[in-house]
């Protein structure tokens, strides 16, 4: 599968969005290629999430446009966004209380599916449903927890359902915002290693703090300083530049 | 239909309009800082009206009975806040509304208890009573101007407070973000109550005001209360400002639309058809009104919180 | 790579399925022997008593479905009643007198109305959505209060119950009941369903996190309208069975303190467990009906009550009673 030449998976031409007078995304323009992993990174203010959550739907831009799979989807809602394919996870954890870690996972399959409109049948116990989203909680480790309430899981548990869910809309993009958020050490190993493992299926956008992680995954990086993309290039390029540097005064670049 | 009339007409529509701001003024500023649906609010203007009633048969004067009333419904009201509401801050708004509903049928059929379900009358103090001659063939009733000049005192003294003074800067951060607010340091607990007390005491006010015009009687807050959500809902949860150009809109749509729909349809149908659609649409014009500007504006007209 | 170790389909825990089948099979049994009670104790009254709480508990179940699983509080919910009732006194006035046109003209027209208001409501969130509902239910309160020609302010005497496919098989109090009996069965039934099914799932989910819902993929609104639709269709199901029961339909049928009565009912009983939808119209109408007899000003004991349940008895009476059984949940 060639890539430089491909089309882009997702293209962000000139997207802006302001909150009164405060500038929170300045003039972004963006190329993400087919099946690469591409960080976001950027000092805390940086304006990360808000643009995840303009590429997802839930905020829409200013000005600009964003083109994914090729089609404008600047003011597609956030669910027609995630049934082209364009599925992403939460830095908050977003999933569903009073329901199974199963069926966290199966609404996703099940959205996925079409035919909700149906009035009748336990959707608890349908194994068209069930089945895949087993599937993929085995894949994400997940599976031994499947009948847990969501809301009793630890908070490194939760953040693995959150992906869970995510991949189980089996995306043509997957959002990553903030995914090793307030976990520990050990379980950010496991996720490291969760996503090398899907690195080359889809296409990955992933925004993080942990440099670890990110020059661990990372095919290319872009770095966002107040709103806007001051560099963007191969990890080893990032690193070196002064200007990034600069703008993580004080952080650990190792 | 004649200018004066019209005069007339629009004349009580501000005043039924600042009426209805005064009422509403606590309801959306309760709604907005505490998120609290109050559905008790109509009930603390008919108790307010009650209770000048009891209190001015006993001192047998207008303003003293006035001031007695509002301190009783303030006590009453803060009362409420400590026993029940203050509890129910942060819980479901269905838990609100049946709590709240709950208190308007122990009021509404407390007062019938106490005082029987006969409408009692309160006397427009000698001073301020008759009519006054506006134009050639125009008598309006003083006391009507009084409620109306007494309405607008209030909105510009509201203003004022909120828009000037350190606990009114608090108050707007409150309705829109109170957890902010609280995280800043700031006792929020007192400026809940602050903030109910002085609710009641307008809701209480304007009973009292309004108690010589209509019959003060058990129910009589229940048709008010139901006008006053539709002007917080129209001007926007939170925002005095929302309320008091909502309160006026509606006192003047309603007391017009009453009085004119009949003519007005006339110019298209026959009299007899008119006469009975005629009262039905006006009865329905506001929440024509209010449907017709929630779909365009989904939060009210100037909602305090953004979004 | 299927063959997971844990079965997928793996059946709910026995106690929980046990709750969920005898509860409703104990209200059911209870509410089908009011009529044999009413009999040995030779109380008449109680037969309309229990039709009036299983009409009402119709109400409450669809107003249930979508205040307990779609989040959505309707302080309008009379509206449709009354729109119901209405088509049944109007046809019964112009010569329709027959079930087989009045009960889809009522359900339908109640359909309708739910449709096109809640195109508008559902662009509304949290308490706009509250005093939009209540808007639309005084909207119908005013136009039945026009109608002139069928009694306006004071309401409409209906000849006589609807006859069934011509035939007079609801004229007595017992057929009726019974009649009633099994609307409320059906449309309790149709409502556990539908709560469970795959539509269910996705309202449920939207009740939670909605935002997730719609990142999955999900037009929570459309759903939600459908839902509404629903509800505001067998609330007139239960305004037919009110117009049937009493023989009189009037604007008071559609007042917003009724609105507010439902609201009640539910949290009463617990709200999103469709049950105590039906147990919160017993113990509503019941302790109307009691405290009435032991109070003229009933209503003064019954306020409090009412705030008491709210703040000690969360979950309503099912809650309570979900406590007793199971302290340790």
């Amino acid at each position: 599968m060639s890539n430089g030449l491909a089309e882009p998976v997702l293209r962000l031409e000139g997207l802006s969005k302001n909150f009164g007078s405060l500038v929170v995304t300045d003039n972004v323009t963006l190329d993400i290629v087919p099946s690469e992993l591409h960080a976001i990174i950027g000092p805390n203010g940086a304006g990360k999430t808000t643009l995840i959550n303009q590429l997802s739907g839930l905020i829409t831009p200013d000005a600009g446009r964003i083109i994914f799979a090729g089609a404008d989807v600047t003011h597609l809602p956030p669910n027609l966004r995630a049934l082209r394919g364009l599925s992403r996870s939460f830095q908050i954890t977003s999933i569903l209380s009073g329901f199974s870690v199963l069926e966290n996972v199966a609404l996703a399959v099940q959205a996925r599916m079409g035919s909700s409109f149906r009035f009748f049948g336990r959707a608890a116990k349908e194994k068209a449903l069930n089945d895949p989203a087993m599937d993929v909680l085995e894949r994400t480790g997940m599976a031994h927890r499947a009948h847990a309430d969501a809301n009793a899981l630890s908070h490194g548990e939760k953040r693995a359902l959150e992906l869970a869910i995510a991949l189980a809309m089996q995306p043509k993009l997957l959002l990553l915002d903030e995914p090793m958020a307030g976990i520990g050490p050990e379980e950010t190993d496991k996720q490291v290693e969760l996503l090398r493992a899907l690195k080359g299926q889809m296409t990955m956008i992933l925004v993080e703090h942990d440099m670890t992680a990110v020059f661990a995954l990372a095919d290319r990086i872009s770095v966002l300083v107040r709103g806007s993309i001051v560099k963007t290039g191969l990890p080893v390029e990032v690193r070196a530049d002064p200007q990034v540097v600069t703008a993580y005064l004080g952080e650990e670049m190792e | 239909m004649s200018f004066t009339l019209l005069l007339i007409q629009t004349l009580n529509g501000l005043q039924l309009g600042v009426l209805l701001f005064l009422i509403a003024a606590g309801l959306t500023l309760v709604f907005g800082v505490m998120d609290f649906i109050n559905l008790a609010h109509g009930v603390q203007y008919m108790l307010g009206a009650y209770l000048a009633v009891a209190f001015y048969g006993i001192v047998d004067n207008f303003f003293i009975a006035l001031v007695l009333a509002l301190l009783a419904s303030l006590a009453f009201g803060l009362l409420l806040e400590f026993l029940v509401f203050r509890h129910l801050y942060g819980r479901d708004h269905l838990d609100q509304l049946m709590a709240t509903f709950g208190i308007i049928l122990f009021l509404n059929h407390g007062v019938r208890e106490l005082w029987g379900a006969a409408p009692l009358s309160l006397p427009v103090p000698d001073a301020l009573s008759g009519a006054v001659r506006l134009m050639p063939g125009m008598l309006y009733p003083v006391w009507r101007i009084v409620i109306i000049a007494a309405g607008f005192g209030v909105a510009a003294g509201l203003y004022l407070l909120v828009t000037y003074t350190r606990i009114g800067m608090l108050v707007r951060a409150g309705a829109s973000n109170a957890r902010m607010v609280s995280a800043l340091g700031v006792n929020i607990e007192l400026l809940f109550m602050i903030v109910f007390g002085f609710g009641t005491m307008l809701a209480g006010f304007s009973g009292i005001m309004i108690a010589p015009i209509l019959s003060v009687e058990p129910g009589m807050g229940d048709n008010i209360l139901i006008l006053a959500f539709v002007v917080i809902v129209i001007g926007g949860i939170g925002s005095i400002r929302g309320a008091f150009i909502a309160a006026l809109m509606i006192g003047l749509v309603d007391t017009l639309g009453r009085s004119f729909s009949v003519d007005i349809l006339r110019l298209v149908m026959a009299p007899s058809p008119a006469r009975m659609v005629g009262p039905a649409i006006a009865s329905m014009l506001i929440y024509v009104l209010m449907a017709v500007v929630l779909y365009v504006r989904p939060s009210g007209l100037f909602p305090a919180r953004g979004r | 790579m299927s063959g997971a170790t844990i079965t997928a389909s793996q059946t709910v825990p026995a106690p929980r399925l046990a709750r969920e089948i005898i509860r409703p099979a104990l209200i059911f049994i209870a509410l089908a022997l009011v009529p044999l009670l009413a009999k040995l104790l030779s109380a008449q009254y109680l037969l309309d008593l229990g039709s009036r709480v299983m009409i009402f508990a119709v109400a409450a179940v669809a107003l249930d479905l979508i205040v307990g699983y779609c989040g959505l509080v309707s302080l309008g919910h009379a509206g449709f009643i009354g729109l119901g009732a209405y088509a049944v006194g109007i046809l019964s006035a112009e010569g329709f007198g027959d079930a087989l046109i009045s009960l889809p003209v009522a359900v339908g027209a109640s359909m309708l109305f739910a449709l096109a208001t809640g195109l508008i409501c559902l662009r509304t969130r949290g308490v706009y959505f509250i005093m939009i509902t209540l808007a639309f239910g005084q909207m119908i309160y005013f136009i039945a209060t026009s109608l002139a020609l069928y009694g306006g302010d004071n309401g409409l005497t209906i000849a006589s119950r609807n006859t069934i496919v011509g035939l007079p098989l609801i004229k007595t109090d017992l057929a009726l009941y019974y009649m009633i009996f099994l609307f409320l069965l059906g449309t309790y039934l149709f409502c556990r369903a539908l709560v469970s099914s795959r539509f269910g799932r996705v309202l449920r989910g939207g009740k939670v996190n909605a935002i997730r819902i719609s990142t999955i993929g999900f037009d929570i609104k459309r759903y939600q309208l459908v839902a509404y639709v629903i509800s505001g269709g067998l609330a007139g199901l239960s305004g037919f069975l009110l117009a049937n029961s009493t023989e009189f339909v009037s604007p008071a049928y559609m007042s917003w303190q009724r609105s507010g009565e439902l609201i009640v009912m539910v949290i009463f009983g617990g709200v999103g467990t469709l049950d105590g939808a039906i147990i919160g119209s017993a113990a509503y109408l019941l302790s109307e009906a009691w405290l009435s007899g032991l109070i003229e000003n009933w209503k003064v004991v019954f306020g409090p009550i009412l705030v008491m349940v709210v703040l000690f008895a969360r979950g309503g009476l099912i809650g309570i009673s979900a406590k007793l059984w199971r302290p340790q949940s």
